[in-house]
């Protein structure tokens, strides 16, 4: 085991509480050392990448910034084609601008193609590569430096797109939602999803300190936090049908998530502030209804 | 030099065939790994007949991947590449400005992709006829660019490609420019790629570095200011190298197949011509029927063909038109602001800082499909000839017809 831990080495340049190097980690743990990752521009590039060095024990490639399941794609065929595939999986992993937003389309034709792929997003929910901007992983009310909150404005006026289960429309045979805040269960699921034939999913929640505004000591804490409150739920789907679901017994209110981070600071000092707050609430009592969490 | 050669003893091997089926005809024989596909006119017979091919099992063990975008399409080659794979795809037009940034990507990381661009105007206003925009605007991406003049060269070049591109002192990606419906969609007759002779000039591709778990390495790295100059720097060595090697290949190709369409450059007429006449593509083929025209009464007109586009060949063009007295460049592009099209400008730039001072002019023909005909030729040439009798320069770069109606 301890040769799984060092497919990603230290030394990279990742901040202190990074939640890129991680997940970067719990996915190759998941995988094994038999694997191509495909890495579109982000973060976790750029700090695993300054030539001449690496911090990548596996083979490893960065294209551009939208093209990762496309890339992914090819390996796959040339592989097929050279007669070297086996069991070698082809696992992309990249953030959320580069999977929900410039690389949707790329990502839905691999998906959509049916090559035997593994995608991850690791979901800090904005452009942190750029200095936090809104992407559409933004949750609602979040004040990112594209967002911001003003004299007209609570911060990112929409809700999260809901990426995992565009990705089992593709009819991916295994998704799953993941946080970096529950090692075993995100190394648990890559691992069922690298073993699954086909084009599989894994969405991981990862909280970034700067960016979301936090402590680097609590990455962990916020990740956990997103998930009691049941605004992250962890569930599998496979074949398109919800086949596991993390329970949370007794959920959290999303105040106590919201309050640890700046970027939603705003929300308890403006005006009407706390009507944001009831629909981001909403949203939690949304997801505990639909997958049953608190059951 | 020679035009054209073409082994008499071959002339029995002639087939009629559309342009597209005789390059996806190559394609097959040069074994690739992994095509991919997006359908654009005037490109897409090439891919459907590959497709045809690979249903049939004719290309053993060949992925063809139906992409969602031409984006895919070059982005799917460049991982194909990093595995080992010899990949194929092709494109036109707003196809291959939807791929502009990945060129650069391809290119950069020194992948040996071959892609054949079926030349096309690019909107707006819409238009799907030929000129070549598309690829001249693609100038800096760090590829080869080999402009063919007629089918045969066109698919013989795709060939010719793999071994440019897979050298490893070159390792650049090439485009193959053939112009859209003028030499896609016509049918001609023209020597099918024996496979045989295929396989005897083009070896396997055996690249050094590829993703391998086994023995991982990093592809793609960050390049910072500390180190990002040289990476630009060996590009443009391999560009040099690609200067002798274009040359190389071509005789190669000869030797073994008895067709040879030049190296770099290729003449007419051109050793003792007063008149010169440069230019790419297709336009050959009419500009050499108006020269042979001038020859027949005498007039020493011939024509300077450019073959490369990238690498540029300075030297061999220098050379060339060394004894020149005047030069007219005929071309279908252009460069806004600037009033005349690429070749024009690079090679009034390549005959900067040498002795010679032959006057040289310029013309924009043909721009989205609009036809050029003999009689144009012939008036360029007039013009030219007057530009010599009379020593005076009226317009250094002129477009052949505007329509006074639609301005």
């Amino acid at each position: 085991m301890s040769e799984r831990f060092n497919l990603l080495t230290p030394g990279h340049s990742g901040c202190a509480g990074c939640c890129d190097a991680l997940a970067a980690k719990y996915v190759l743990m998941g995988v094994g050392e038999d694997v191509i990752v495909v890495n579109p521009t982000g973060c976790l590039e750029v700090m695993t990448s300054p030539f001449p060095n690496t911090a990548w024990n596996v083979p490893w490639i960065h294209s551009l910034f939208e093209n990762g399941g496309a890339v992914a794609s090819g390996i796959e065929a040339a592989l097929k084609s050279l007669g070297r595939k086996g069991n070698t999986k082809i696992v992309g992993i990249g953030g959320d601008g580069s999977t929900m937003d410039i690389g949707i389309g790329s990502l839905s034709g691999a998906f959509e193609r049916g090559h035997d792929i593994l995608y991850v997003c690791i979901d800090n929910e904005a452009y942190m590569n750029t200095g936090n901007q809104r992407s559409s992983g933004t949750p609602l009310g979040a004040s990112t430096s594209t967002s911001p909150p003003g004299s007209v404005s609570y911060g990112n006026p929409t809700h999260k797109k809901d990426m995992t289960r565009i990705m089992a429309a593709h009819g991916s045979p295994y998704v799953a939602t993941t946080s970096i805040g529950y090692a075993n269960d995100m190394i648990r699921k890559v691992k069922k999803a690298a073993e699954t034939v086909g084009p599989t999913y894994i969405h991981s929640h990862a909280p970034c300190p700067t960016g979301w505004g936090f402590d680097s000591s609590k990455t962990i804490e916020i990740a956990k936090l997103a998930v009691e409150t049941c605004l992250w739920p962890l569930y599998e789907m496979e074949d398109g049908e919800v086949t596991q679901v993390r329970k949370v017994k007794d959920p959290k209110p999303v105040e106590e998530y919201l309050k640890a981070q700046k970027r939603f600071r705003h929300l308890f000092k403006m005006e009407d502030g706390d009507k944001e707050i009831e629909k981001i609430q909403k949203q939690a009592d949304r997801n505990i209804e639909y997958y049953g969490l608190n059951k | 030099m020679s035009t054209n050669t073409v082994n008499p003893k071959d002339k029995s091997k002639m087939v009629v065939v559309e342009g597209s089926y005789a390059t996806a005809h190559a394609v097959k024989t040069a074994r690739p790994n992994v095509i991919s596909a997006y359908p654009i006119t005037p490109q897409t017979h090439i891919v459907e007949e590959l497709s045809k091919m690979v249903a049939n099992g004719e290309i053993p063990g060949c992925e063809y991947i139906n992409v969602e975008a031409e984006f895919s399409a070059i982005s799917a080659l460049v991982g194909a590449s990093a595995v080992g794979a010899r990949t194929y795809s092709a494109t036109t037009s707003q196809g291959l400005f939807l791929m502009h940034e990945a060129l650069f990507n391809a290119a950069g990381m020194r992948f040996p992709i071959v892609m054949t661009v079926v030349n096309r105007a690019v909107s707006a206003p819409i238009n799907i006829w030929n000129d070549q925009q598309d690829s001249i605007s693609q100038r800096d991406a760090g590829w080869i660019q080999i402009y063919a003049e007629d089918t045969q060269e066109a698919a013989d070049m795709v060939l010719q490609a793999y071994k440019i591109a897979e050298d490893k002192d070159v390792m650049l990606p090439v485009m193959v420019c053939m112009d859209g419906f003028i030499l896609s969609h016509v049918y001609e007759p023209v020597i099918l790629m024996d496979q045989k002779e295929a396989d005897e000039f083009l070896p396997p591709y055996k690249p050094e570095n590829i993703l391998d778990p086994k023995n991982p390495k990093s592809f793609g790295a960050l390049g910072d200011p500390s180190c990002y100059t040289e990476f630009r720097y060996s590009i443009e060595q391999a560009m040099d190298v690609a200067l002798q090697k274009i040359e190389d290949v071509a005789e190669e190709f000869k030797q073994i197949t008895g067709r040879y369409h030049g190296g770099l450059i290729d003449g007419y007429h051109l050793e003792d011509a007063d008149v010169v006449l440069v230019s790419f593509g297709s336009l050959l083929g009419t500009m050499k029927d108006v020269v042979d025209d001038y020859r027949m009464r005498g007039e020493k007109v011939g024509i300077l063909k450019i073959r490369s586009f990238r690498p540029f060949p300075v030297e061999a063009i220098r050379k060339a038109l060394s004894s020149a007295k005047i030069i007219c460049v005929i071309e279908k592009n252009i460069s806004l602001g600037r009033k005349e099209g690429a070749l024009f400008t690079e090679l009034k730039s390549a005959l900067y800082n040498t002795e010679n001072t032959a006057p040289a002019i310029g013309y924009i023909v043909g721009l989205g499909g609009r036809d050029v005909l003999p009689r144009h030729i012939e008036e360029i040439i007039e013009r030219t000839k007057t530009v010599l009798e009379t020593g005076s320069i009226d317009s250094e770069s002129s477009f052949n017809e505007v329509k006074e109606e639609f301005l």
